[in-house]
């Protein structure tokens, strides 16, 4: 797994694997758009990539942005440390965003303590430099600065 | 005119119940009996290296368990742990134990939907002329030896993977999964951490009358419970199942051959599968109400039927859920159902008795399956329940993405 460079008093994250089917979530990410899947055939949202649509099972499918608005549909907090590069954090919390357009995307919320994130909550993208050229889309709660 | 088959068959269309049971080619109903179990010791147990070890035992213990020798054995069943890393575990399985001329080998993998999923395989089996005498075994090892370079040993690396980019958000591992359904399940149903406590704290009561579960002898209460230590809110550690090695066998047979071995037969009244696919942070439901349908239908039982029940316990949120989804309680009211420890020792309804997977042992389905026998054998010591005439096993695998469901009892 690739690393994002880190510190001693800091180790490295994962870097999020940029694969030919990610292509173009992470071009659009660099220009601070938020691209998700969408088949060809019956117009489906995907999220992360995948080479068949579970809805027609047809298999084109093109990256469209989409608003980067949603809601928080559930979340957790973490208190394990699985990877070094999360051992600071921890506790920290993963939430499943639903957007706008229908998609579930997993992300972090920032600007926010774990223990306030409820369901529901109003959300939008911003956009994290996590390596040389990779931008990582996370997400805030709407309104805030 | 038509058959009384034919007319079901019409009807049956007519009414859109193309996928029903009621049209079947052949009911086994009490076909089939499980005629052995056998027990490896549980937890952090070293007795052997690997997982064909416990399974070697397990199954040897099965058979001494009904009266039959390995010669009997003409079909095998294998549901392997995380650290069988083997794509043909059962055949690997028939060369360790030294078996010869089987019927039917198999690796079955639904997670924890594995074990009865076996075991509606081997009674179908049997039930086709197609094998006799049927081993379903899992087994496992995913805990090392301390040693003083690595330390306490802990399972981890073994449960904590991965997927491409949600391990840059820092999402690791089956509980952080589960852990998203069951916050969505507080928000939309208002399900309470003391409604999760109350299944913890009922079933460690259980697994104090149990000598084999890895937590006799340790009682915990509420207080301990919000105590102990998170892993992934809204999970705390005694929300989460142990990590055990061990094996763990059934032995399945025709009814009418188990009424002639060692032990009284444990009937298969029911069977059933269900698998929704999905996401199933959308419909918070288990497979459960697709394989209950099946298996009752199959049995001829309704709910008020049932005596006891074994349920999967990956997490207390699973049982809550199961409970919710073979209809013991409306959707949405697990929580309210439970706190009132009407499943612990001496309460209304008694579930997973012997400490299920949170406090006796992690053998994925085979730890409902086992406790289910014991209870209808009789066999269950201090925490036997009094009525054990008609009992539930439930297996559940993925994220309440796999399912499957038993009835048994000790009289056709």
């Amino acid at each position: 797994m690739a690393q994002a460079a880190g510190t001693a008093a800091t180790p490295p994250k994962p870097l999020p694997p940029v694969t030919p089917d990610m292509a173009e979530f992470f071009e659009g990410a660099k220009r601070g758009q938020l691209m998700i899947q969408k088949c060809d055939s019956c117009g489906e949202l995907r999220f992360p990539a995948y080479e068949i649509c579970s809805k027609c099972n047809s298999s084109g499918s093109s990256w469209v942005p989409v608003s980067g608005r949603g809601e928080v549909y559930s979340f957790n907090i973490m208190h394990q440390i699985y990877h070094p590069g999360f051992a600071a954090e921890v506790p920290y919390a993963v939430v499943v965003v639903k957007l706008e357009e229908g998609a579930k995307f997993i992300s972090n919320l920032i600007g926010i303590k774990p223990h306030e994130i409820k369901c529901g909550m109003p959300v939008e993208v911003i956009f994290e430099k996590v390596g040389d050229d990779i931008m990582l889309p996370k997400f805030r709660p709407r309104g805030v600065k | 005119m038509d058959s009384p088959v034919r007319s079901s068959i019409w009807l049956g269309r007519v009414f859109g119940a193309a996928r029903s049971v009621r049209g079947l080619v052949m009911n086994l109903r009490g076909k089939c009996a499980i005629a052995g179990l056998g027990q490896t010791r549980m937890g952090k147990n070293y007795d052997h290296p690997s997982a064909t070890g416990f399974a070697v035992e397990a199954i040897n213990l099965a058979l001494d368990d009904a009266g039959l020798k390995r010669e009997d054995l003409d079909g095998l069943l294998v549901n392997p742990g995380v650290t069988w890393n083997d794509p043909m575990a059962s055949f690997s399985l028939q060369q360790a134990m030294g078996l010869r001329d089987l019927r039917l080998s198999a690796m079955m993998n639904l997670g924890g939907a594995s074990a009865a999923a076996m075991i509606m395989h081997a009674a179908q089996s049997i039930a086709a002329g197609m094998a006799t005498t049927v081993a379903c075994v899992f087994g496992d090892a995913p805990l090392k030896p301390p040693s003083p370079k690595e330390g306490k040993s802990g399972s981890a690396g073994a449960y904590g993977f991965a997927r491409g980019i949600h391990a840059t958000y820092g999402l690791f591992g089956v509980n952080a999964n589960y852990a998203f359904v069951a916050q969505r399940h507080m928000h939309v149903y208002g399900t309470k951490q003391d409604h999760l406590g109350a299944i913890a704290v009922a079933q460690r009561q259980w697994a104090n009358l149990n000598p084999a579960a890895q937590l006799h002898d340790t009682p915990m209460t509420m207080s301990d419970y919000h105590a102990s230590r998170w892993v992934v809110e809204p999970f705390h550690l005694f929300d989460c199942c142990l990590v055990s090695n061990g094996g763990l066998a059934v032995i399945v047979t025709s009814a009418e051959r188990a009424k002639n071995l060692k032990k009284p037969p444990v009937y298969i009244l029911g069977m059933g599968q269900g698998h929704p696919g999905g996401d199933p942070m959308d419909t918070l439901v288990s497979g459960a109400p697709i394989a209950k349908k099946t298996a009752f239908e199959m049995a001829g039982v309704k709910l008020s039927d049932i005596q006891f029940a074994e349920f999967y316990d990956c997490y207390t949120f699973t049982v809550l859920v199961t409970l919710e989804d073979y209809g013991f309680c409306p959707k949405g009211e697990g929580g309210p159902f439970v706190a009132d420890m009407k499943t612990a020792p001496g309460g209304s309804f008694p579930v997973n008795t012997g400490g299920g997977q949170l406090s006796s042992f992690y053998m994925w389905g085979m730890t409902p399956v086992a406790e289910g026998i014991t209870q209808i054998r009789g066999e269950g010591g201090k925490r036997q329940v009094s009525k054990h005439d008609i009992g539930l096993v439930s297996g559940n695998g993925g994220i309440l993405s796999t399912h499957s469901t038993l009835v048994l009892s000790n009289q056709l």
